[in-house]
């Protein structure tokens, strides 16, 4: 009798065993299929796990940062090469030779193998040729488009109609005289004395509540960039809050 | 040869891209556009130069195993695999590895290391805003309403503080960045007509 309860038992422990085991499969397998351990919670953890490693130079200066900064270095240093070869070296340079037969764009490409020659002694004159062109195209370019986008345009947006009897009317007077002083306080060829020290005076007091207004500025933008990367911590990886 | 030449390119090149810019002509256009190409060619090929440089000097670290060469082996590692992955014109695609790692790593490292600067402002406006004179104490007042302004603490105590933020972001603030922006456009336009005209010549080397 007894051998028969103990087989019966034994029976009942193995199939106990087996439900076990087959709710343990279960739940590995449904927690796979689940989002905590799928693809995006994977990614997240380790930009997480990076996220931690910066927010650890706050302690002290560690290798988990220091590891984190040499991965940063590596990772930006290959991915902008190989944006710039997809993105401007095919399209500009091989598309351009290859595809569309415009062979005058080898002479560029040539110029740009001529820096190379920095590293030869006798030749290193060479690379001073593709640096000209760069720097004469360059400052070929900038004359126009400096004085057109940071002088003439900004001289129109300044000049609005002024008048003493509206509150935008003041503000458009304001400004104009604001941006004189200013100009005046840089302008260094006659000296800061009498009305022009006084003007000049100004424009440093104009220049100074800017330099507040875009410190104040920065730091909104700074605090507001932790409170982003906190929100990721909380919100994407750990799903604490909405 | 060496000193002429290069002087000579800078002065035609500029001169002639600074004239196309009053001729609207489709001609000028298209020379406008084959030298940007040529600009922007040009300066792929220095790529390999920094890609060059910064290997060499990662390799030296670990050939001679200076302090925190380990770190330079990662470097490299990263280096390697991210320009491995970058074979095909698809790593470029959204979802692709090369770009999960740069989406989940470069762009979270970036993030958190300026958000650092959070912290270190802080001390730094410490040191920097103590009302020592009058300058510094303007300085201090248009931070701090520009600050108070832009929370919705600054709101709470008086709902007039947003608006000042505003003006003085608007107005004062407006002004200092046009006169500094007109400076600095007068500035770099003289030094590129300077070197145009061949009496800046430091860029090359020369005196």
């Amino acid at each position: 009798m007894n051998k028969v309860l103990d087989t019966i038992i034994s029976k009942l422990y193995i199939a106990e065993l087996f439900n076990y085991l087959n709710n343990c499969i279960d739940i590995v397998i449904g927690a796979f299929n689940t989002e905590a351990l799928s693809m995006e919670f994977v990614w997240n953890t380790i930009a997480a796990f990076f996220t931690i490693a910066i927010f650890s130079f706050l302690i002290k200066d560690n290798t988990l940062y220091k590891i984190a900064e040499s991965i940063v270095v590596g990772i930006a240093a290959g991915y902008f090469t190989i944006l710039l070869l997809w993105t401007s070296f095919k399209p500009k340079f091989w598309d351009m030779i290859v595809v569309e037969g415009k062979w005058w764009y080898v002479i560029p490409g040539i110029l740009g193998l001529l820096m190379y020659f920095r590293f030869n002694r006798k030749l290193n004159w060479l690379a001073r040729y593709p640096l000209a062109l760069y720097i004469g195209i360059g400052s070929g370019i900038a004359i126009p488009l400096m004085l057109q986008t940071f002088v003439i345009k900004q001289f129109k947006a300044t000049m609005l109609p002024g008048n003493l009897h509206s509150w935008e009317g003041v503000n458009n007077t304001l400004i104009v005289i604001m941006v004189l002083a200013g100009l005046i306080y840089f302008f260094f060829s006659v000296p800061h004395k009498g009305i022009v020290g006084k003007t000049a005076t100004f424009g440093i007091w104009v220049i100074m509540i800017g330099f507040g207004a875009s410190f104040g500025y920065t730091v909104m933008a700074r605090v507001s960039l932790l409170i982003g990367r906190i929100q990721f911590l909380l919100g994407n990886w750990l799903k604490l809050i909405e | 040869m060496k000193r002429r030449i290069p002087i000579l390119i800078v002065s035609i090149t500029g001169f002639l891209l600074t004239v196309q810019y009053f001729c609207p002509h489709p001609y000028s256009e298209a020379f406008y556009n084959n030298a940007l190409d040529w600009l922007v060619i040009i300066g792929i090929f220095a790529m390999p130069l920094g890609i060059y440089s910064m290997v060499r000097i990662q390799f030296q670290k670990v050939a001679r195993q200076e302090s925190g060469w380990g770190f330079a082996v990662i470097s490299l590692i990263s280096l390697f695999v991210m320009l491995g992955l970058g074979y095909t014109p698809k790593c470029l695609e959204a979802g692709s590895f090369f770009m999960k790692l740069f989406e989940f790593i470069y762009i979270p490292i970036q993030a958190t290391m300026f958000s650092l600067l959070a912290f270190y402002i802080a001390s730094a406006a410490y040191r920097a805003f103590r009302a020592r004179n009058l300058l510094a104490s303007i300085v201090l007042v248009s931070a701090i309403l520009v600050m108070l302004g832009r929370v919705p603490i600054g709101m709470a105590i008086h709902p007039i503080f947003p608006e000042i933020a505003d003006w003085i972001m608007n107005f004062p603030n407006m002004a200092a960045q046009r006169a500094i922006n007109i400076g600095l456009g007068l500035g770099a336009a003289s030094t590129a007509i300077k070197i145009v005209l061949g009496v800046e010549r430091s860029y090359m080397g020369f005196e």
